[in-house]
Protein backbone atom coordinates (compact mmCIF):
# COMPACT_ATOMS: atom_id res chain seq x y z
CA UNK A 1 0.00 0.00 0.00
CA UNK A 2 2.83 2.30 0.42
CA UNK A 3 4.24 1.64 -2.86
CA UNK A 4 0.53 2.31 -4.21
CA UNK A 5 0.78 5.32 -2.28
CA UNK A 6 3.72 6.48 -3.20
CA UNK A 7 3.03 6.18 -7.35
CA UNK A 8 0.23 8.66 -6.72
CA UNK A 9 2.47 11.31 -5.74
CA UNK A 10 5.04 9.92 -8.41
CA UNK A 11 2.51 10.32 -10.66
CA UNK A 12 0.71 13.61 -9.66
CA UNK A 13 3.99 15.09 -10.22
CA UNK A 14 4.59 14.17 -13.96
CA UNK A 15 1.63 17.04 -15.47
CA UNK A 16 3.91 19.58 -13.34
CA UNK A 17 7.39 18.41 -14.70
CA UNK A 18 5.93 17.89 -18.35
CA UNK A 19 4.29 21.51 -18.05
CA UNK A 20 7.50 23.18 -17.25
CA UNK A 21 9.62 20.79 -19.89
CA UNK A 22 7.27 21.93 -22.42
CA UNK A 23 7.49 25.10 -21.89
CA UNK A 24 10.87 25.45 -20.93
CA UNK A 25 12.14 23.81 -24.40
CA UNK A 26 9.26 25.49 -26.56
CA UNK A 27 9.49 28.77 -25.06
CA UNK A 28 13.15 29.51 -25.16
CA UNK A 29 13.87 29.67 -28.47
CA UNK A 30 10.90 32.55 -28.46
CA UNK A 31 12.25 34.80 -25.78
CA UNK A 32 14.94 37.32 -26.43
CA UNK A 33 15.30 41.55 -26.11
CA UNK A 34 12.92 42.30 -28.67
CA UNK A 35 10.64 39.69 -27.19
CA UNK A 36 10.65 41.49 -24.21
CA UNK A 37 10.57 45.11 -25.00
CA UNK A 38 8.67 45.44 -28.59
CA UNK A 39 4.63 45.68 -29.67
CA UNK A 40 3.19 42.27 -31.61
CA UNK A 41 3.15 42.40 -34.83
CA UNK A 42 0.71 40.94 -37.50
CA UNK A 43 1.06 37.59 -38.38
CA UNK A 44 3.53 36.83 -40.50
CA UNK A 45 5.94 39.32 -39.96
CA UNK A 46 8.95 38.06 -38.35
CA UNK A 47 9.57 39.58 -34.58
CA UNK A 48 7.79 41.99 -32.15
CA UNK A 49 7.09 40.57 -28.70
CA UNK A 50 4.82 41.05 -25.59
CA UNK A 51 6.66 44.37 -24.44
CA UNK A 52 3.05 46.09 -24.13
CA UNK A 53 1.43 42.80 -22.52
CA UNK A 54 3.79 42.87 -19.90
CA UNK A 55 3.33 46.01 -19.03
CA UNK A 56 -0.23 46.01 -18.78
CA UNK A 57 0.18 42.83 -16.59
CA UNK A 58 2.25 45.22 -14.13
CA UNK A 59 -0.19 47.95 -14.70
CA UNK A 60 -3.21 45.58 -13.99
CA UNK A 61 -1.60 43.71 -11.23
CA UNK A 62 -0.72 47.12 -9.97
CA UNK A 63 -4.01 48.70 -9.83
CA UNK A 64 -5.49 45.09 -7.45
CA UNK A 65 -3.34 45.30 -4.82
CA UNK A 66 -3.93 49.05 -4.44
CA UNK A 67 -7.78 48.31 -4.12
CA UNK A 68 -7.25 44.50 -2.58
CA UNK A 69 -3.83 44.66 -0.44
CA UNK A 70 -5.57 47.50 1.90
CA UNK A 71 -8.60 46.30 2.32
CA UNK A 72 -7.36 42.51 2.32
CA UNK A 73 -5.02 43.36 5.21
CA UNK A 74 -7.15 45.36 7.36
CA UNK A 75 -9.91 43.46 7.32
CA UNK A 76 -7.54 40.55 8.17
CA UNK A 77 -5.95 42.63 11.02
CA UNK A 78 -9.77 43.12 12.31
CA UNK A 79 -11.00 39.53 12.06
CA UNK A 80 -7.75 38.60 14.06
CA UNK A 81 -7.80 41.35 16.65
CA UNK A 82 -11.42 42.39 17.16
CA UNK A 83 -13.57 39.52 15.02
CA UNK A 84 -13.85 37.44 18.07
CA UNK A 85 -17.90 37.86 17.97
CA UNK A 86 -20.52 36.91 15.82
CA UNK A 87 -20.05 39.60 13.19
CA UNK A 88 -16.33 38.46 12.44
CA UNK A 89 -16.93 34.99 12.93
CA UNK A 90 -19.75 35.77 9.56
CA UNK A 91 -17.36 37.94 7.89
CA UNK A 92 -14.53 35.20 8.49
CA UNK A 93 -16.76 32.80 6.57
CA UNK A 94 -17.97 35.17 4.13
CA UNK A 95 -13.98 35.37 2.53
CA UNK A 96 -13.56 31.81 3.46
CA UNK A 97 -16.37 30.83 0.70
CA UNK A 98 -15.42 33.82 -1.70
CA UNK A 99 -12.12 32.58 -2.39
CA UNK A 100 -14.12 29.73 -4.17
CA UNK A 101 -15.72 32.71 -6.08
CA UNK A 102 -15.03 31.05 -10.20
CA UNK A 103 -12.69 33.57 -11.36
CA UNK A 104 -14.70 34.24 -14.75
CA UNK A 105 -17.32 35.20 -12.49
CA UNK A 106 -15.03 37.91 -10.83
CA UNK A 107 -14.74 39.16 -14.57
CA UNK A 108 -18.42 39.37 -15.06
CA UNK A 109 -18.80 41.16 -11.80
CA UNK A 110 -15.74 43.68 -13.27
CA UNK A 111 -17.57 43.96 -16.75
CA UNK A 112 -21.79 44.98 -14.96
CA UNK A 113 -19.75 46.92 -12.05
CA UNK A 114 -17.37 49.48 -14.32
CA UNK A 115 -17.11 48.35 -18.22
CA UNK A 116 -20.92 48.70 -18.12
CA UNK A 117 -20.95 52.29 -16.82
CA UNK A 118 -17.58 53.57 -17.78
CA UNK A 119 -18.79 52.40 -21.25
CA UNK A 120 -15.46 51.33 -21.83
CA UNK A 121 -12.47 47.75 -21.81
CA UNK A 122 -10.33 49.30 -19.32
CA UNK A 123 -7.10 48.43 -17.12
CA UNK A 124 -9.07 49.61 -14.04
CA UNK A 125 -11.92 47.11 -14.62
CA UNK A 126 -9.14 44.34 -14.72
CA UNK A 127 -7.78 45.57 -11.98
CA UNK A 128 -10.95 45.65 -10.12
CA UNK A 129 -12.14 42.13 -10.97
CA UNK A 130 -8.38 40.82 -9.91
CA UNK A 131 -9.07 42.35 -6.66
CA UNK A 132 -12.53 40.37 -6.10
CA UNK A 133 -10.21 37.29 -6.53
CA UNK A 134 -7.22 38.82 -4.20
CA UNK A 135 -9.04 40.47 -1.27
CA UNK A 136 -10.25 37.03 0.24
CA UNK A 137 -7.25 35.60 -0.27
CA UNK A 138 -5.25 38.32 1.96
CA UNK A 139 -7.77 38.44 4.28
CA UNK A 140 -7.49 34.97 5.09
CA UNK A 141 -3.48 34.91 5.53
CA UNK A 142 -3.51 38.09 6.91
CA UNK A 143 -5.59 36.49 9.70
CA UNK A 144 -3.95 33.18 10.03
CA UNK A 145 -0.56 34.93 10.61
CA UNK A 146 -1.59 37.16 13.24
CA UNK A 147 -3.12 34.52 14.80
CA UNK A 148 0.32 32.98 15.48
CA UNK A 149 1.51 36.24 16.88
CA UNK A 150 2.13 34.78 20.62
CA UNK A 151 -0.39 36.42 23.11
CA UNK A 152 2.24 37.10 25.74
CA UNK A 153 3.97 39.72 22.73
CA UNK A 154 1.03 41.34 23.34
CA UNK A 155 -0.23 41.13 27.04
CA UNK A 156 3.84 42.88 27.31
CA UNK A 157 3.21 45.96 25.40
CA UNK A 158 -0.48 46.08 27.04
CA UNK A 159 1.13 46.02 30.48
CA UNK A 160 3.11 49.36 29.22
CA UNK A 161 0.27 51.07 28.98
CA UNK A 162 0.25 50.83 25.46
CA UNK A 163 -3.40 51.71 24.14
CA UNK A 164 -4.89 48.17 21.88
CA UNK A 165 -5.01 50.08 19.34
CA UNK A 166 -1.31 51.23 19.02
CA UNK A 167 -0.20 47.54 20.02
CA UNK A 168 -2.11 45.80 17.20
CA UNK A 169 -0.89 48.58 14.76
CA UNK A 170 3.61 48.47 16.37
CA UNK A 171 3.79 45.65 17.37
CA UNK A 172 1.36 42.45 16.59
CA UNK A 173 1.14 43.51 12.76
CA UNK A 174 5.31 44.01 12.71
CA UNK A 175 5.80 41.13 14.47
CA UNK A 176 3.35 38.84 11.83
CA UNK A 177 4.93 41.23 8.98
CA UNK A 178 6.99 38.48 7.24
CA UNK A 179 3.61 35.99 7.19
CA UNK A 180 1.78 38.68 5.29
CA UNK A 181 4.15 39.04 2.86
CA UNK A 182 4.03 36.14 1.99
CA UNK A 183 0.38 35.97 2.18
CA UNK A 184 0.53 39.17 -0.30
CA UNK A 185 2.76 37.95 -2.74
CA UNK A 186 1.54 34.78 -3.21
CA UNK A 187 -1.93 36.17 -4.05
CA UNK A 188 -0.05 38.33 -6.36
CA UNK A 189 1.49 35.22 -7.78
CA UNK A 190 -2.38 33.64 -8.25
CA UNK A 191 -3.94 36.91 -9.89
CA UNK A 192 -0.74 37.72 -12.06
CA UNK A 193 -1.90 34.40 -13.93
CA UNK A 194 -5.38 34.64 -14.38
CA UNK A 195 -6.80 34.93 -17.53
CA UNK A 196 -10.52 35.01 -17.38
CA UNK A 197 -11.30 37.40 -15.08
CA UNK A 198 -8.87 40.25 -17.97
CA UNK A 199 -11.25 39.17 -21.13
CA UNK A 200 -13.83 41.19 -20.70
CA UNK A 201 -12.35 43.90 -18.45
CA UNK A 202 -8.91 44.92 -19.63
CA UNK A 203 -10.18 42.97 -22.92
CA UNK A 204 -6.63 43.49 -24.79
CA UNK A 205 -4.73 45.61 -26.82
CA UNK A 206 -2.10 45.09 -29.64
CA UNK A 207 -0.48 48.46 -28.54
CA UNK A 208 1.58 50.15 -25.67
CA UNK A 209 -0.86 50.85 -22.55
CA UNK A 210 -2.22 54.49 -23.31
CA UNK A 211 -4.81 55.43 -20.06
CA UNK A 212 -5.89 53.11 -17.35
CA UNK A 213 -9.59 53.85 -18.62
CA UNK A 214 -8.56 52.36 -22.01
CA UNK A 215 -8.45 48.20 -22.85
CA UNK A 216 -5.09 46.90 -21.99
CA UNK A 217 -3.27 43.96 -23.01
CA UNK A 218 -1.79 41.56 -20.31
CA UNK A 219 0.16 38.57 -20.82
CA UNK A 220 -2.23 35.40 -19.92
CA UNK A 221 -4.51 36.93 -22.56
CA UNK A 222 -1.94 37.45 -24.51
CA UNK A 223 -1.36 33.99 -24.30
CA UNK A 224 -4.64 32.61 -24.72
CA UNK A 225 -4.88 34.51 -27.61
CA UNK A 226 -1.97 33.61 -29.75
CA UNK A 227 -2.46 30.03 -28.36
CA UNK A 228 -5.89 29.24 -30.16
CA UNK A 229 -4.51 31.05 -33.55
CA UNK A 230 -3.42 28.55 -36.11
CA UNK A 231 -0.61 30.31 -36.96
CA UNK A 232 2.33 28.48 -35.91
CA UNK A 233 5.23 31.58 -35.37
CA UNK A 234 2.33 32.77 -32.93
CA UNK A 235 1.87 29.47 -31.06
CA UNK A 236 6.34 29.96 -30.51
CA UNK A 237 5.14 33.65 -28.95
CA UNK A 238 2.36 31.93 -26.89
CA UNK A 239 4.88 29.63 -25.71
CA UNK A 240 7.40 32.39 -24.85
CA UNK A 241 4.59 34.19 -23.01
CA UNK A 242 4.09 31.17 -21.06
CA UNK A 243 7.64 30.69 -19.86
CA UNK A 244 8.10 34.11 -18.87
CA UNK A 245 4.88 34.11 -16.69
CA UNK A 246 5.90 31.26 -15.22
CA UNK A 247 8.89 32.32 -14.39
CA UNK A 248 7.46 35.16 -12.40
CA UNK A 249 4.63 32.86 -10.89
CA UNK A 250 7.56 30.63 -9.90
CA UNK A 251 10.47 33.02 -8.29
CA UNK A 252 7.41 34.50 -6.49
CA UNK A 253 6.14 31.15 -4.89
CA UNK A 254 9.54 29.26 -4.45
CA UNK A 255 11.03 32.61 -3.43
CA UNK A 256 8.77 33.52 -0.91
CA UNK A 257 8.49 29.84 0.58
CA UNK A 258 12.28 30.08 0.53
CA UNK A 259 13.18 32.93 2.59
CA UNK A 260 10.48 32.61 4.92
CA UNK A 261 11.46 29.08 5.53
CA UNK A 262 15.52 30.48 6.08
CA UNK A 263 13.80 33.18 8.66
CA UNK A 264 12.39 30.28 10.90
CA UNK A 265 14.89 27.74 10.32
CA UNK A 266 11.89 25.18 9.93
CA UNK B 1 -4.28 65.45 43.69
CA UNK B 2 -6.63 67.41 41.09
CA UNK B 3 -3.97 67.62 37.79
CA UNK B 4 -3.25 63.86 38.46
CA UNK B 5 -6.53 62.93 38.41
CA UNK B 6 -7.36 65.21 35.25
CA UNK B 7 -4.32 63.54 33.40
CA UNK B 8 -5.32 59.88 34.34
CA UNK B 9 -8.99 61.16 33.25
CA UNK B 10 -7.45 62.29 29.75
CA UNK B 11 -5.02 59.31 28.99
CA UNK B 12 -7.68 57.01 29.45
CA UNK B 13 -9.94 59.09 27.57
CA UNK B 14 -8.05 59.09 24.58
CA UNK B 15 -6.98 55.83 24.98
CA UNK B 16 -10.67 54.69 24.57
CA UNK B 17 -11.15 57.05 21.62
CA UNK B 18 -8.09 55.39 19.79
CA UNK B 19 -9.02 51.99 20.27
CA UNK B 20 -12.75 53.00 18.93
CA UNK B 21 -11.48 54.92 15.70
CA UNK B 22 -9.15 52.16 14.91
CA UNK B 23 -11.86 49.37 15.63
CA UNK B 24 -14.20 51.15 13.90
CA UNK B 25 -11.74 52.11 10.80
CA UNK B 26 -11.20 48.20 10.60
CA UNK B 27 -13.69 47.01 10.70
CA UNK B 28 -15.38 49.01 7.93
CA UNK B 29 -12.86 47.22 5.47
CA UNK B 30 -14.25 43.74 7.55
CA UNK B 31 -17.82 44.92 6.30
CA UNK B 32 -16.66 45.26 2.89
CA UNK B 33 -15.53 42.09 2.61
CA UNK B 34 -19.75 41.73 3.10
CA UNK B 35 -20.17 44.47 0.49
CA UNK B 36 -18.23 42.80 -2.32
CA UNK B 37 -20.28 39.34 -1.23
CA UNK B 38 -23.47 41.55 -1.55
CA UNK B 39 -22.41 43.21 -5.08
CA UNK B 40 -21.33 40.38 -6.65
CA UNK B 41 -24.76 38.78 -6.41
CA UNK B 42 -26.41 42.04 -7.16
CA UNK B 43 -24.74 42.48 -10.23
CA UNK B 44 -25.05 39.51 -11.28
CA UNK B 45 -28.71 38.79 -10.65
CA UNK B 46 -29.72 42.40 -11.65
CA UNK B 47 -27.74 41.61 -14.75
CA UNK B 48 -29.65 38.42 -15.76
CA UNK B 49 -33.11 39.95 -15.24
CA UNK B 50 -33.92 39.89 -18.81
CA UNK B 51 -33.03 36.59 -19.24
CA UNK B 52 -34.74 35.49 -16.32
CA UNK B 53 -38.35 36.77 -17.01
CA UNK B 54 -38.49 35.46 -21.06
CA UNK B 55 -36.81 31.83 -20.79
CA UNK B 56 -37.71 31.38 -16.67
CA UNK B 57 -37.00 28.05 -15.57
CA UNK B 58 -36.85 27.17 -18.98
CA UNK B 59 -33.31 28.20 -19.20
CA UNK B 60 -31.84 25.50 -17.23
CA UNK B 61 -33.83 22.74 -19.87
CA UNK B 62 -33.66 24.05 -22.98
CA UNK B 63 -31.24 22.70 -24.86
CA UNK B 64 -30.65 24.90 -27.61
CA UNK B 65 -28.23 28.00 -27.73
CA UNK B 66 -28.73 30.24 -30.99
CA UNK B 67 -27.83 33.22 -31.30
CA UNK B 68 -29.10 34.36 -34.36
CA UNK B 69 -32.59 32.79 -33.25
CA UNK B 70 -32.34 34.26 -29.85
CA UNK B 71 -33.27 31.10 -28.43
CA UNK B 72 -30.87 30.64 -24.95
CA UNK B 73 -31.03 27.18 -22.88
CA UNK B 74 -28.17 26.03 -20.85
CA UNK B 75 -28.69 22.31 -20.48
CA UNK B 76 -25.67 21.84 -22.58
CA UNK B 77 -23.39 23.68 -20.35
CA UNK B 78 -24.43 22.32 -17.54
CA UNK B 79 -23.99 19.10 -18.54
CA UNK B 80 -20.92 19.61 -19.99
CA UNK B 81 -19.73 21.38 -16.29
CA UNK B 82 -21.46 18.71 -14.38
CA UNK B 83 -19.87 15.91 -16.54
CA UNK B 84 -16.47 17.24 -16.87
CA UNK B 85 -16.27 17.98 -13.16
CA UNK B 86 -17.22 14.61 -12.00
CA UNK B 87 -15.24 13.03 -14.39
CA UNK B 88 -12.81 15.35 -13.14
CA UNK B 89 -13.41 13.57 -9.44
CA UNK B 90 -13.68 10.12 -10.71
CA UNK B 91 -9.73 10.56 -11.72
CA UNK B 92 -8.49 12.87 -8.49
CA UNK B 93 -10.09 11.56 -5.67
CA UNK B 94 -8.24 8.06 -5.20
CA UNK B 95 -4.87 9.90 -6.02
CA UNK B 96 -5.42 12.73 -4.17
CA UNK B 97 -6.24 10.81 -1.31
CA UNK B 98 -2.90 7.87 -2.07
CA UNK B 99 -0.87 11.38 -1.41
CA UNK B 100 -2.93 12.24 1.46
CA UNK B 101 -2.00 8.83 2.96
CA UNK B 102 1.40 8.74 1.77
CA UNK B 103 2.77 12.43 2.90
CA UNK B 104 0.47 12.33 6.38
CA UNK B 105 1.46 8.49 7.72
CA UNK B 106 3.87 6.79 5.09
CA UNK B 107 6.53 9.12 4.03
CA UNK B 108 9.87 9.69 5.75
CA UNK B 109 9.42 13.22 7.41
CA UNK B 110 12.13 14.70 5.17
CA UNK B 111 10.22 14.59 2.14
CA UNK B 112 6.61 15.18 3.52
CA UNK B 113 7.01 19.24 2.88
CA UNK B 114 8.99 19.58 -0.23
CA UNK B 115 6.83 16.96 -1.56
CA UNK B 116 3.78 18.67 -0.54
CA UNK B 117 5.42 21.78 -1.79
CA UNK B 118 5.72 20.49 -5.03
CA UNK B 119 2.19 19.20 -5.47
CA UNK B 120 1.16 22.35 -4.67
CA UNK B 121 3.01 24.56 -6.98
CA UNK B 122 0.85 22.67 -9.59
CA UNK B 123 -1.67 24.90 -8.32
CA UNK B 124 0.15 28.17 -8.65
CA UNK B 125 0.46 27.40 -12.52
CA UNK B 126 -1.70 29.45 -14.34
CA UNK B 127 -4.77 27.86 -15.99
CA UNK B 128 -3.81 29.69 -19.13
CA UNK B 129 -0.80 27.68 -19.52
CA UNK B 130 -1.79 24.61 -18.52
CA UNK B 131 -4.38 24.76 -21.14
CA UNK B 132 -1.83 25.57 -23.70
CA UNK B 133 -0.01 22.40 -22.36
CA UNK B 134 -3.76 20.80 -22.52
CA UNK B 135 -3.43 21.65 -26.18
CA UNK B 136 -0.31 20.62 -27.47
CA UNK B 137 0.85 17.91 -25.26
CA UNK B 138 -1.96 16.24 -23.59
CA UNK B 139 -4.84 16.20 -26.46
CA UNK B 140 -2.45 14.60 -28.73
CA UNK B 141 -1.36 12.13 -25.72
CA UNK B 142 -4.74 11.14 -24.82
CA UNK B 143 -6.13 10.62 -28.34
CA UNK B 144 -2.87 8.83 -29.25
CA UNK B 145 -2.30 6.85 -26.34
CA UNK B 146 -4.92 6.39 -24.21
CA UNK B 147 -8.43 6.69 -26.02
CA UNK B 148 -7.38 3.70 -28.42
CA UNK B 149 -7.23 1.34 -25.55
CA UNK B 150 -10.33 2.52 -23.89
CA UNK B 151 -12.24 2.23 -26.77
CA UNK B 152 -10.52 -1.55 -27.71
CA UNK B 153 -11.72 -2.69 -24.17
CA UNK B 154 -14.12 -0.43 -22.61
CA UNK B 155 -15.72 0.35 -26.12
CA UNK B 156 -19.36 -1.59 -25.17
CA UNK B 157 -20.34 0.62 -23.18
CA UNK B 158 -21.29 4.08 -25.29
CA UNK B 159 -19.06 6.20 -22.94
CA UNK B 160 -15.70 4.87 -24.94
CA UNK B 161 -17.65 5.42 -28.61
CA UNK B 162 -17.38 7.06 -31.31
CA UNK B 163 -13.83 8.72 -33.41
CA UNK B 164 -11.85 10.50 -30.50
CA UNK B 165 -10.95 14.25 -31.99
CA UNK B 166 -8.54 14.87 -29.13
CA UNK B 167 -9.77 18.47 -27.83
CA UNK B 168 -13.25 16.45 -26.15
CA UNK B 169 -14.90 15.39 -22.73
CA UNK B 170 -12.34 13.35 -21.69
CA UNK B 171 -9.27 15.56 -22.59
CA UNK B 172 -11.49 18.01 -20.41
CA UNK B 173 -11.88 15.83 -17.35
CA UNK B 174 -8.52 14.97 -17.54
CA UNK B 175 -6.98 18.29 -17.18
CA UNK B 176 -9.47 19.34 -14.42
CA UNK B 177 -8.35 16.31 -12.62
CA UNK B 178 -4.79 17.65 -12.77
CA UNK B 179 -6.02 20.91 -11.59
CA UNK B 180 -7.85 19.42 -8.42
CA UNK B 181 -5.21 17.62 -6.97
CA UNK B 182 -3.76 19.62 -5.07
CA UNK B 183 -6.05 21.49 -2.97
CA UNK B 184 -7.88 18.13 -2.85
CA UNK B 185 -4.80 16.56 -1.08
CA UNK B 186 -3.73 19.29 0.49
CA UNK B 187 -7.00 19.74 2.68
CA UNK B 188 -7.21 15.93 2.69
CA UNK B 189 -3.91 15.79 4.34
CA UNK B 190 -4.11 18.91 6.71
CA UNK B 191 -7.97 16.48 7.74
CA UNK B 192 -5.79 12.98 8.10
CA UNK B 193 -3.09 14.89 10.25
CA UNK B 194 -5.65 16.33 12.82
CA UNK B 195 -6.59 12.50 13.68
CA UNK B 196 -5.49 12.46 17.35
CA UNK B 197 -2.31 10.47 17.74
CA UNK B 198 -3.92 7.53 20.04
CA UNK B 199 -6.20 6.63 17.48
CA UNK B 200 -3.08 5.46 15.87
CA UNK B 201 -1.47 3.97 18.91
CA UNK B 202 -4.74 2.11 19.83
CA UNK B 203 -4.92 0.05 16.55
CA UNK B 204 -1.06 -0.17 16.73
CA UNK B 205 -1.12 -2.06 20.27
CA UNK B 206 -3.89 -4.43 19.10
CA UNK B 207 -1.32 -5.56 16.31
CA UNK B 208 -2.61 -3.61 13.15
CA UNK B 209 -0.30 -3.07 10.39
CA UNK B 210 0.58 0.50 9.47
CA UNK B 211 -1.86 0.22 6.03
CA UNK B 212 -4.60 -1.59 8.22
CA UNK B 213 -3.61 1.43 10.96
CA UNK B 214 -4.86 3.85 8.10
CA UNK B 215 -7.55 2.13 7.01
CA UNK B 216 -9.05 1.29 10.52
CA UNK B 217 -7.90 4.34 12.68
CA UNK B 218 -6.98 7.46 10.50
CA UNK B 219 -9.96 6.82 7.75
CA UNK B 220 -12.90 6.65 9.64
CA UNK B 221 -12.50 9.69 11.73
CA UNK B 222 -11.50 11.69 8.93
CA UNK B 223 -14.16 10.92 6.69
CA UNK B 224 -16.31 13.76 6.60
CA UNK B 225 -13.30 16.33 6.27
CA UNK B 226 -11.76 14.41 3.40
CA UNK B 227 -15.47 14.42 2.09
CA UNK B 228 -15.10 18.40 2.42
CA UNK B 229 -12.16 18.32 0.71
CA UNK B 230 -13.42 16.09 -2.52
CA UNK B 231 -16.54 18.90 -2.46
CA UNK B 232 -14.33 21.38 -2.33
CA UNK B 233 -11.98 20.36 -5.31
CA UNK B 234 -15.87 19.71 -7.58
CA UNK B 235 -16.42 23.38 -6.59
CA UNK B 236 -13.01 24.15 -8.40
CA UNK B 237 -13.66 22.23 -10.82
CA UNK B 238 -16.89 23.67 -11.95
CA UNK B 239 -15.43 27.29 -12.24
CA UNK B 240 -12.21 26.60 -13.87
CA UNK B 241 -12.45 28.14 -17.09
CA UNK B 242 -9.51 28.67 -19.33
CA UNK B 243 -7.72 25.06 -19.31
CA UNK B 244 -11.16 23.32 -19.66
CA UNK B 245 -12.41 26.04 -22.49
CA UNK B 246 -8.55 25.32 -24.24
CA UNK B 247 -9.02 21.44 -24.55
CA UNK B 248 -12.64 20.63 -24.45
CA UNK B 249 -13.96 21.23 -27.71
CA UNK B 250 -16.28 24.20 -27.19
CA UNK B 251 -19.20 22.42 -28.58
CA UNK B 252 -22.95 22.36 -26.94
CA UNK B 253 -24.07 18.99 -27.37
CA UNK B 254 -25.10 16.46 -25.50
CA UNK B 255 -23.53 13.18 -25.90
CA UNK B 256 -23.19 9.85 -24.37
CA UNK B 257 -19.94 9.64 -25.03
CA UNK B 258 -16.80 11.04 -23.31
CA UNK B 259 -14.66 11.27 -26.74
CA UNK B 260 -16.83 13.73 -28.27
CA UNK B 261 -15.86 17.34 -27.85
CA UNK B 262 -18.30 19.54 -25.19
CA UNK B 263 -18.76 22.59 -23.79
CA UNK B 264 -19.03 23.79 -19.93
CA UNK B 265 -20.37 26.93 -18.42
CA UNK B 266 -17.42 28.90 -17.69
CA UNK B 267 -16.01 27.98 -21.36
CA UNK B 268 -19.32 29.15 -23.11
CA UNK B 269 -18.85 32.61 -20.95
CA UNK B 270 -15.17 32.86 -21.79
CA UNK B 271 -15.93 32.30 -25.70
CA UNK B 272 -18.61 34.60 -26.43
CA UNK B 273 -19.36 37.27 -23.83
CA UNK B 274 -17.39 40.17 -25.65
CA UNK B 275 -19.11 39.06 -28.98
CA UNK B 276 -22.25 38.73 -27.66
CA UNK B 277 -24.70 41.57 -29.14
CA UNK B 278 -28.31 41.56 -28.04
CA UNK B 279 -29.10 42.37 -24.77
CA UNK B 280 -30.65 38.94 -24.40
CA UNK B 281 -27.56 37.22 -25.11
CA UNK B 282 -25.50 39.28 -22.68
CA UNK B 283 -28.11 38.54 -20.02
CA UNK B 284 -28.60 34.93 -20.65
CA UNK B 285 -24.60 34.81 -20.28
CA UNK B 286 -24.82 36.56 -17.44
CA UNK B 287 -27.38 33.98 -15.70
CA UNK B 288 -24.79 31.08 -16.74
CA UNK B 289 -22.46 33.42 -14.42
CA UNK B 290 -24.44 34.10 -11.74
CA UNK B 291 -25.80 30.23 -11.55
CA UNK B 292 -22.18 29.49 -11.48
CA UNK B 293 -21.80 31.71 -8.60
CA UNK B 294 -24.94 30.67 -6.46
CA UNK B 295 -23.60 26.27 -7.02
CA UNK B 296 -19.99 27.58 -5.94
CA UNK B 297 -21.25 29.22 -2.75
CA UNK B 298 -23.16 26.46 -1.91
CA UNK B 299 -20.33 24.24 -2.64
CA UNK B 300 -17.97 26.18 -0.85
CA UNK B 301 -20.11 26.74 2.08
CA UNK B 302 -20.78 22.51 2.03
CA UNK B 303 -17.15 21.86 1.75
CA UNK B 304 -16.06 24.31 4.28
CA UNK B 305 -18.73 23.24 7.29
CA UNK B 306 -17.53 19.78 6.76
CA UNK B 307 -13.92 20.76 6.85
CA UNK B 308 -14.08 23.25 9.67
CA UNK B 309 -15.89 21.07 11.69
CA UNK B 310 -12.94 18.50 11.89
CA UNK B 311 -10.98 20.83 12.49
CA UNK B 312 -12.20 22.46 15.02
CA UNK B 313 -13.14 19.38 17.32
CA UNK B 314 -9.82 18.01 18.33
CA UNK B 315 -9.35 14.88 20.57
CA UNK B 316 -12.56 14.08 19.97
CA UNK B 317 -13.70 9.98 18.89
CA UNK B 318 -14.61 8.10 15.85
CA UNK B 319 -17.51 9.85 14.43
Amino acid sequence: MAILTAACVAIAIIPLLSILYTVTINGISAVNLDFLTQIPRPVGEPGGGLGNAIQGTFIVVGIACLIGLPVGILAGVYLSEYGQNRFGRIVSFVADVLTGTPSIVAGMFGYTFIVLYSGSFSAIAGGVALSVLMIPIVTRTTEESLRLVPGSIKEASLALGIPKWKTTLYIVINTARSGIITGVLLSIARISGETAPLLFTSFGNMFWANGLDKPISTMPVQIYTYAITPFPDWHAKAWGGALILIILILILNIGVRFVTRKKYGM
Amino acid sequence: MDRSKLSFFHISRSKLSGDFIFEAAIGFFALSIMILAFLLFRELFIGSALSRDIFGMGFLTGSTWDPVAEVFGALPFIFGTLVSSFLALVIAVPFSLGIAIFLSELAPEKLRTPLSFIIELLAAIPSVIIGLWGIFILAPFIRDYLAPPLSTYLGFLPLFQGPMYGLSMLTGGVILAIMIIPITSSVSREVIMTVPTHQREAALALGATGWETTRIAVLPYARSGIFGAVILGFGRAIGETMAVTMVIGNSPRISESLFSPSYTMASVIANEFVEATSKLYISSLIEIGFLLLVISFIINIAARILVWKLLKVEGGGVT
